[in-house]
């Protein structure tokens, strides 16, 4: 049996405005196993970014379970919650969040200067072979402003592999980049899927939730369709069949 | 977390923005730079002044006549018409005193003074051989006379520098040489060594020191003394000397418990008081101007505290979603903070020292560089940018990292 790296069942969030009580969550439940790459859909206000903050530990829900590699996250303090983030989840953001004026390789090491468990030369170590993991080995002195979008993405990615997470937990990660990057920067994904990475993958462009193994919608707080996907894309593939005019970056 | 981590963290970040961080540290550094300048002036005045005073001797204690009855139609009289102090007093004192170490009698005289072609008009001044004691003065080379010169009212002396300088060649030797003071020839045993100026000006090796028998009636012809020149046992004991003295001489001179003081006593320590205080005033009140900087530039860094949390508050989101906990975000702001004022503090120290270095070279004031001065303006640094980052610092510990994330 593989493990249950998320375990969700009937979350809800509550968020108090006013006198009024918004329910951005209605009672959801799914569980994501070791080395599936899920994507979550929905519209704006389908609760989608209310989920995704739980699921990345930076929000707790009001009511309801969540397992995160067997732990209860709605048991844990503020601190807690921080080493988990630290130690199991890997984020990826929409517009990279990378430190400016900062090298890469130093923004890779980021996370870990954040774990006193791990010494200066083995936190130069990892730093380097995720940066090959995502094959800018060769800019690892270079700044933000110095790498293209989808590079600075790649760099954010080699960060949210360093801490070795139980999952990657990447939000709109293509939603600022042209459609080779976005495809490119799937690639990447697929590929560290392949390698046993669990990955949960948050969008709203069905273009994007094809390359998934599996894809959960949301509407209006629920979930309205958990389906696995039998046909999926290779990123590699569609990159190739992009027709070459769309070819920007060089 | 490890302190290193968090020392790595801050210093990146303000590596990032080296131009920021030297601005803010500008405030702490023309603090401390003041602080440290301003008190060494002070301080180095205060030495100045202590110095000089004590060259006239610091627990020389002065008496002199003083008319207590008035005469005529009410008219008091000047000192130097009164003769009340007298060899008397002299060994009452020598016999009775227990907070008085040495004491001299002294009579003067103006007069010309001749060697050969040259000519200098000084002042001869009688004394025991006790009074260089009290003077702590001493010898540049011969002898001082001693107390068979006295009872002899032998005719020899000992010459201030000034009268080197006037009636001798340079490189010719005074020692053994006869000079003549209002035509009385005098043998040079000894000459004192350089004293300058006093505080108020006046040179004090412009002198002659004869044995007071000789002055007494040779030169001025004259039973009774002018002044008496006493050194207290110590600097501390000068108040109970000076008690102790006033009851001598008015037992002395036998008068009654209704009569005032028919002498005037005077301590080096009232003026070194004096003088001490006025440059205390002047340290402080230039140290709490350096001090107002110090707090200027401190507030600075608070204000770019605060700008910089609400300007990294992107960064904060990120570095809380990665794992920074809010006590880590608070160390590293604090940390930023406290880098600042200790490299500004650093900074200051030696813009300080070499603005009290430039100071004392163009302006020729005398300053002194106290390290405490130098310990207390980094120990503010320290506090001031604690004090100062701290609520900023608490402020982006407390932000929440999904609302920070998605700050624009």
């Amino acid at each position: 049996m593989t493990k249950k790296i998320l375990d969700i069942q009937n979350l809800k969030r509550e968020f108090k405005m006013g006198e009024e009580i918004v329910r951005a969550l209605k009672g959801i439940s799914f569980s994501v196993d070791e080395g599936e790459f899920i994507t979550i859909m929905g519209a704006s206000g389908s609760g989608k970014t209310t989920l995704l903050n739980i699921l990345g530990c930076l929000d707790k829900p009001t009511e309801g379970v969540y397992l995160l590699d067997g732990v209860n996250i709605g048991k844990l303090s503020r601190n807690e919650l921080a080493k988990i983030r630290n130690e199991k989840i890997g984020f990826v953001f929409q517009s990279y969040n990378l430190l400016p004026r900062t090298s890469a390789i130093e923004n890779v090491e980021l996370p870990l200067l954040y774990n006193p468990a791990v010494s200066k030369s083995e936190r130069e170590k990892r730093a380097l072979v995720s940066l090959e993991a995502v094959k800018l080995s060769d800019r690892k002195d270079h700044l933000p402003n110095q790498m293209s979008g989808g590079q600075q993405q790649r760099v954010a990615i080699a960060r949210a592999l360093i801490n070795h997470p139980v999952m990657i937990l990447a939000d709109e990660a293509t939603g600022n980049l042209d459609t080779k990057t976005s495809y490119e920067i799937m690639a990447l994904i697929q590929e560290l899927n392949q390698q046993g990475k669990t990955i949960v993958f948050v969008t709203h462009e069905p273009d994007i939730a094809s390359f998934s193994s599996r894809t959960i919608t949301l509407r209006d707080g629920r979930i309205i369709r958990d389906a696995r996907n039998e046909n999926i894309r290779s990123a590699k593939k569609a990159l190739a069949e992009l027709p070459v005019s769309e070819e920007i970056e060089g | 977390m490890k302190l290193t981590n968090l020392l790595q963290i801050a210093i990146r970040a303000l590596q990032r923005n080296k131009l920021r961080a030297l601005l803010t540290m500008l405030g702490i550094i023309i603090g401390v730079a003041a602080v440290i300048a301003m008190v060494a002036i002070g301080q180095g005045s205060k030495q100045s002044i202590q110095a000089q005073l004590s060259s006239m001797g610091s627990n020389m204690i002065t008496v002199r006549p003083y008319s207590n009855v008035t005469v005529g139609g009410g008219a008091r009289l000047d000192q130097s018409g009164l003769q009340t102090l007298t060899l008397n007093d002299i060994k009452a004192i020598q016999s009775e005193s227990k907070f008085i170490n040495e004491v001299s009698p002294a009579v003067s005289a103006r007069g010309q003074v001749i060697n050969g072609n040259k000519n200098w008009p000084t002042q001869i001044m009688g004394v025991s051989p006790d009074y260089l004691k009290i003077r702590d003065w001493s010898l540049k080379e011969g002898v001082s006379f001693n107390n068979e010169n006295i009872a002899a009212a032998a005719k020899v002396c000992l010459v201030g520098q000034t009268i080197v300088n006037n009636l001798f060649n340079p490189g010719e030797d005074p020692v053994g040489k006869i000079i003549r003071f209002n035509k009385i020839p005098f043998t040079i045993i000894g000459v004192l060594s350089a004293k300058g100026e006093n505080a108020f000006g006046s040179d004090q090796d412009d002198i002659i020191l004869a044995p007071y028998t000789t002055v007494q009636q040779r030169i001025l012809a004259i039973p009774y003394i002018q002044n008496i020149y006493a050194a207290s046992t110590s600097e501390s004991t000068t108040d109970s000397a000076v008690a102790e003295l006033t009851n001598i001489l008015r037992k002395s001179h036998k008068l009654k418990p209704s009569d005032d003081d028919d002498f005037l006593i005077r301590t080096m320590s009232e003026l070194i008081n004096t003088f001490s205080s006025t440059s205390q005033l002047l340290t402080v009140l230039l140290t709490a101007i350096a001090a107002i900087s110090l707090v200027i530039g401190g507030i600075g860094i608070m204000n770019i505290m605060y700008v910089s949390v609400t300007e990294r508050t992107k960064e904060i989101g990120l570095r809380m979603s990665i794992g920074a906990r809010g006590i880590d975000i608070l160390m590293q702001f604090l940390i930023e903070a406290i880098v600042i004022s200790i490299i500004g503090g650093i900074i200051g120290v030696l813009l300080g020292i070499g603005a009290s270095q430039l100071i004392s070279i163009f302006l020729k004031w005398p300053t002194l560089i106290s390290v405490s001065s130098i310990v207390i303006s980094f120990a503010v640094c320290g506090i001031t940018g604690i004090f100062f980052g701290y609520y900023p610092a608490v402020k982006a510990s407390r932000l929440d990292p999904i609302e920070a994330l998605h700050y624009e």
